[in-house]
């Protein structure tokens, strides 16, 4: 166990100075940089920013310092929000954004895995159509639409929840809901596709001849055995949940990373794109490493470290 | 004798996008208490279905029990609910499947498996039951139990997950075992092994069993009577030694012919039987076996024959048994 996390930990680092080194050179071919703007800066200035922060250098000795700053963590200063660091926006933002994500990723689960048994128990009946209904409409209608129109109707009509900003819990709702419709729905499909295939194994006919209810058939032999590829997609799910999304952040106001980083990109702000992107990339791999611990927990037949005995 | 089951007319089908698919068409037969009653047939005779449908495991929809009685103790169980039919289940009949490689759930150790239908019709506590499935893993012979009992199907062979599987089958010492082609998907000394250990069992535990086979070797071994099945009926019924040294339908002579025998002459080919069954979305008016029938006369393609007694334990249903057709042929 501990050999093999030493393995993945290892690989992980690999993955993500392969990222950095991708995305830096990638950010440094746009065309553009931090300061163009329409109005063209007097060329001593635009030196004087350049040398400021080392932009002036060649781009290999950029390269290296920037990597010296990821190993320390050291993100460097934004070039567009002259007061902070990555490193300030980060931790300003990722609280937000993981706040929010958390939520809506406890709706998405325990809501599309109730929808997606139900649909899968009550298979070809009204409870079936409804649920996959729902789920159609989830995958199908993008936030920004569910966004503004749960703001219709639960702000200015109904007036239950606040329209926008981020404060109370009651803040929080509506974002959380626009944000977990897309997940929630597809959870809910594979989890109704994976039980119906379940239902139909034969040790789902050797529980029923032991006298077993449905119910605990349900709980005991089919959800375990069904949520095996709905794990698979919860990592990259959690990564990319919690490190912000831009569209649902924008309509609500919610001052959170995905903002920043939609921003950043637009603003040629290279020190935020990079550390935003680091960041993303290091809860991904950390989710795939907990993804694959998970699966062993659920699947005895999986054992880590590829030693697999039959 | 007393009887522990009694199928009287049983008609079940299958609604499909084809059409009604009447995969079971008035089936009788009993199966006494203490006694292993094979039922034989090629595959889509409707074996199986019987088999399921005595437990009540046939999915409605798109099954449907269409007609007749499945009376288990003199209870109709056709009627029953869900729930009076959980009860029965487990407790009072078992089942054993045909793959044992599918018919264990791969992310439950075996022992939990087995204490399941314990705890549910025992109430056994959990250590009470946990102590009981490492018994009947002793029982079923399997080495090591108290190791074995936490262990996963992944880590137990073919042959050991079907006696895991006789082991949760037998679990609450049900009167009926229902067991679907128990051996067919394992190598044949495993299969040795297995039949030996359901005899012994039998004999010890006093269980009646249903061995749904196609393989005539095993019923040979195993049981007292043979229930022959064809197109969704009962074609014949008698004791083992009835249907195997006096076989009355054609059909039954010609599943024999189709099995090598030792005591024969090794060089002699093998008769197979030609064509194939009828196709259950349209069943034929007359005799389902008349299209592949060397005897066929006129009223088996227009009239079924009913079961015709030949002596108190042997019945056929060939229009050959009919008093007429014996005295045309003079036999």
């Amino acid at each position: 166990m501990l050999r093999y996390l030493g393995k993945r930990v290892i690989f992980m680092i690999i993955s993500l100075f392969l990222i950095v080194t991708a995305t830096f050179f990638l950010m440094h071919s746009i065309p553009g940089g931090p300061f163009t703007s329409e109005r063209t800066l007097p060329p001593e200035i635009e030196q004087a920013l350049l040398e400021k922060y080392n932009l002036h250098l060649p781009l290999h000795e950029q390269y290296v310092n920037y990597l010296k700053g990821v190993v320390t963590w050291e993100l460097g200063p934004s070039f567009t929000e002259k007061s902070s660091t990555v490193n300030d926006m980060i931790s300003r933002g990722f609280p937000v954004s993981a706040h929010l994500g958390f939520q809506a990723l406890l709706v998405a689960i325990f809501g599309g895995i109730s929808l997606g048994v139900i649909a899968a128990l009550y298979h070809n009946k009204w409870q079936d159509y409804s649920a996959m209904m729902l789920a159609v409409l989830g995958l199908s209608v993008p936030s920004f639409i569910l966004a503004s129109f749960y703001q219709y109707i639960f702000s200015i009509e109904l007036g239950w929840f606040p329209i926008a900003k981020w404060d109370t819990w009651r803040h929080t709702v509506l974002p959380t809901l626009a944000l977990s419709a897309s997940p929630l729905a597809f959870i809910a499909r594979l989890t109704r596709a994976n039980m119906i295939e379940i239902m139909g194994q034969d040790y789902i006919k050797t529980a029923k001849s032991k006298g077993l209810s449905t119910p605990v058939i349900t709980v005991k032999h089919a959800i375990r055995n069904a949520l095996l590829p709905v794990i698979t997609y919860l990592g990259p799910l959690t990564a990319s949940i919690l490190t912000g999304a831009f569209v649902v952040e924008k309509i609500f106001g919610v001052p959170g990373l995905g903002r920043e980083f939609v921003m950043s990109i637009q603003n040629r702000d290279y020190t935020v794109i990079m550390g935003t992107t680091i960041f993303y990339a290091m809860i991904l791999v950390v989710m795939i490493l907990i993804v694959d611990i998970v699966y062993t927990l659920i699947d005895p037949r999986i054992k880590l470290g590829g030693s697999r005995k039959e | 004798m007393e009887r522990i089951l009694e199928v009287k007319d049983l008609h079940v089908s299958f609604h499909t996008y084809a059409g009604e698919v009447k995969a079971v068409r008035g089936v009788n037969f009993h199966v006494n208490k203490g006694e292993a009653v094979a039922i034989v047939g090629e595959s889509g005779c409707g074996k199986s279905v019987t088999a399921q449908s005595i437990m009540k495991l046939i999915p409605t929809p798109p099954g449907q029990y269409k007609k007749g009685e499945i009376l288990f103790n003199g209870k109709d169980i056709i009627p029953m609910s869900n729930k009076q039919m959980q009860d029965i289940r487990g407790k009072d009949m078992g089942m054993i499947f045909q793959d044992p490689m599918t018919s264990l759930n791969p992310t439950m150790t075996i022992g939990n498996q087995i204490m399941e239908g314990l705890i549910k019709h025992q109430n056994m506590a959990k250590s009470a039951a946990k102590q009981r499935a490492i018994e009947l893993l002793e029982i079923v012979g399997i080495p090591q139990p108290d190791r074995r009992v936490n262990q996963y199907p992944h880590e137990f062979s073919g042959g050991m997950r079907q006696r895991a599987m006789i082991a949760i089958s037998l679990a609450c010492s049900p009167k009926l075992l229902i067991a679907d082609e128990p051996t067919t998907a394992l190598d044949v000394t495993i299969q040795a092994q297995i039949l030996d250990l359901m005899k012994d069992l039998q004999k010890k535990m006093g269980t009646s069993i249903i061995m749904i086979t196609h393989d005539l070797g095993v019923v040979a071994e195993m049981c007292e009577r043979v229930i022959v099945m064809y197109a969704g009926k009962v074609i014949e019924q008698g004791t083992v030694d009835e249907i195997f040294y006096n076989p009355q339908h054609p059909y039954t002579k010609g599943l024999l012919h189709s099995v090598p025998r030792l005591d024969l002459n090794r060089d002699e080919p093998l008769t197979p039987i030609f064509g194939t069954p009828p196709d259950l979305l349209k069943p034929p008016a007359g005799c389902g076996f008349a299209a592949r029938c060397d005897c066929t006369m006129k009223v088996c393609l227009e009239h079924d024959p009913e079961l015709t007694e030949i002596n108190a334990s042997h019945k056929s249903a060939c229009w050959l048994q009919h008093p007429m057709a014996k005295a045309r042929t003079g036999s």
